[in-house]
């Protein structure tokens, strides 16, 4: 029946039309306040690392090299306590890659991961999602450190 | 069946006195701090809402609004004869657990966000067509379970951007019946799937406005109305980026949206509130409709409002697999009066 068609406005527009359209209205990240946020507060956490470093030298028997270790540890304790105190997340909205690229960001994706799967138990949910989102970084950084190792053999040996 | 309830192949009228009887609003926390509390059945002082997980908090906030509802329309459970409900989660669990509490017949919905009007234009349309006395009609979401499923954990550090919105935690239900003296559901424009190529999952404002821009146009010269014919027309949840672009995008196509226009997710928090661009998600104009603008029509502030309520249909599969996001919306015009 072809009355049952009615005739009417379209919406129309193609997608490049829109694309372009929409980003205008699209607030735009402000990339040098991000940056420097994140200078700032990944500089920090960095210094913070350093300060630990000199007092694990200094009160107990580490030397520079062998800091390291307790160093990182420390550093993943606090981050991953930040984490369950749900404050991380707040830190990570401010400070972008600040907090992200520093080892308490990979804590913190692997402890925001056990905390979030706990309700599904310990051996799918925590155990199964824990490294939901650090396992590509440990997949990738093995693989790119062979790669690597490998160039250095070949070309440096 | 009325001859004239088919407007043409989107838009229904419907020909009895189809009316919201009553209906209920169950909040969390954030939603309980923002300009509309006041107006909210039951808010939630934490986010488990007393529950051992979230989606069992969302599940408890659905219940909540829709015995809620029950009760304000002065109806007995047994004299219910549908549920029809939906939320954003895998295979709608809230709203098929919350079915199982209220043993009630029940077909799920999804609609992604745009479920609040889909329910609501589908309940009217039974009971309009007598398959039905009395419909209940839901759905929810909560902020913790929806970013679980779609993005990342709660608590991951993760850096959003300024146009990412907040998903509401809530739920909305209402009773749809015959007769009363309740708000009055007139039309409903069903919405068409519309993509315009928009893959950014954070950037779900721009995404859904073209969908929400299409519904308009089709209600808008089916009904041969313009926006000046009602009081106030809201999209559910297309958030400050959003509502700027419907408002463009209606100019281009001859409609000054204006003075009567704005967005659920943008009355229910307030300027102060971190939630980026807006609220998102089913819950958001569930809320909003089943409390704020269903108490403003019945005391005769606005008498004739067009809600549409836009749902982003995506999956965490397909953005993963770089597909764009395919959006839809519904609109349902509500009159005050006797």
């Amino acid at each position: 029946m072809a009355g049952n068609i009615k005739s009417r406005k379209k919406f129309q527009m193609s997608k490049e039309q829109y694309q372009k359209r929409s980003a205008e209205f699209r607030p735009k990240k402000n990339i040098f306040m991000n940056s420097l946020k994140a200078f700032v507060v990944g500089g920090f956490i960095c210094a913070l690392g350093q300060a630990i470093s000199n007092f694990y030298i200094a009160f107990f028997n580490f030397t520079e090299k062998t800091a390291g270790n307790p160093t990182v540890a420390t550093l993943i304790f606090i981050s991953v306590i930040l984490t369950g105190l749900g404050v991380y997340d707040n830190i990570g909205q401010f400070a972008g890659a600040g907090s992200a690229v520093p080892v308490t960001g990979f804590a913190n994706s692997i402890a925001s991961s056990a905390i979030e799967h706990r309700s599904e138990g310990f051996v799918l949910g925590v155990g199964g999602n824990m490294f939901k989102l650090a396992g590509s970084v440990i997949v990738y950084g093995v693989v790119a450190a062979f790669v690597v190792a490998l160039i250095k053999k070949l070309i440096f040996s | 069946m009325n001859l004239h309830a088919r407007v043409s192949r989107q838009t229904w009228q419907f020909t009895s006195d189809i009316r919201i009887l009553g209906s209920g609003v169950s909040v969390g926390p954030l939603e309980g701090k923002g300009p509309l509390a006041s107006e909210f059945d039951t808010i939630h002082s934490d986010n488990y809402a007393k529950q051992d997980s979230w989606e069992k908090a969302e599940q408890r906030m659905m219940k909540e609004a829709a015995q809620t509802a029950i009760e304000k329309s002065k109806l007995q459970s047994e004299q219910v004869d549908m549920w029809l409900a939906g939320d954003l989660l895998n295979q709608i669990i809230t709203a098929n657990y919350t079915g199982r509490e209220l043993d009630l017949p029940m077909l799920g919905l999804f609609g992604a966000c745009s479920t609040s009007m889909e329910g609501l234009a589908l309940a009217s349309a039974l009971v309009d067509a007598g398959f039905a006395d009395y419909v209940l009609t839901g759905c929810s979401s909560h902020n913790s379970t929806a970013e679980r499923q779609f993005r990342y954990p709660t608590e991951y550090g993760g850096q959003k951007p300024p146009y990412a919105q907040w998903t509401v935690t809530g739920a909305g239900a209402a009773i749809v019946g015959k007769g009363g003296d309740g708000p009055k559901v007139t039309h409903a424009t069903i919405g068409k799937v519309v993509d315009l190529g928009i893959k950014d999952p954070f950037d779900m404002g721009s995404a859904m406005a073209p969908a929400a821009a299409d519904t308009l146009t089709t209600h808008f010269s089916d009904l041969d109305r313009n926006p000046d014919d009602y009081d106030l027309i809201v999209t559910g949840d297309l958030g400050k980026v959003g509502y700027a672009i419907l408002k463009d995008l209606m100019k281009d196509m001859g409609y000054n949206m204006d003075p009567v226009y704005t967005d659920c997710g943008m009355m229910i928090y307030a300027p102060n509130q971190e939630v980026f661009s807006g609220g998102s998600g089913c819950g958001c104009s569930a809320v909003v409709t089943y409390s704020h603008i269903m108490n403003r029509i019945r005391h005769g502030a606005f008498k004739r409002v067009l809600v549409v309520a836009t749902g982003a249909l995506f999956s965490p599969t397909s953005f993963q697999q770089g597909e764009s996001i395919p959006c839809i919306a519904h609109g349902v015009v509500v009159e005050g009066g006797a």
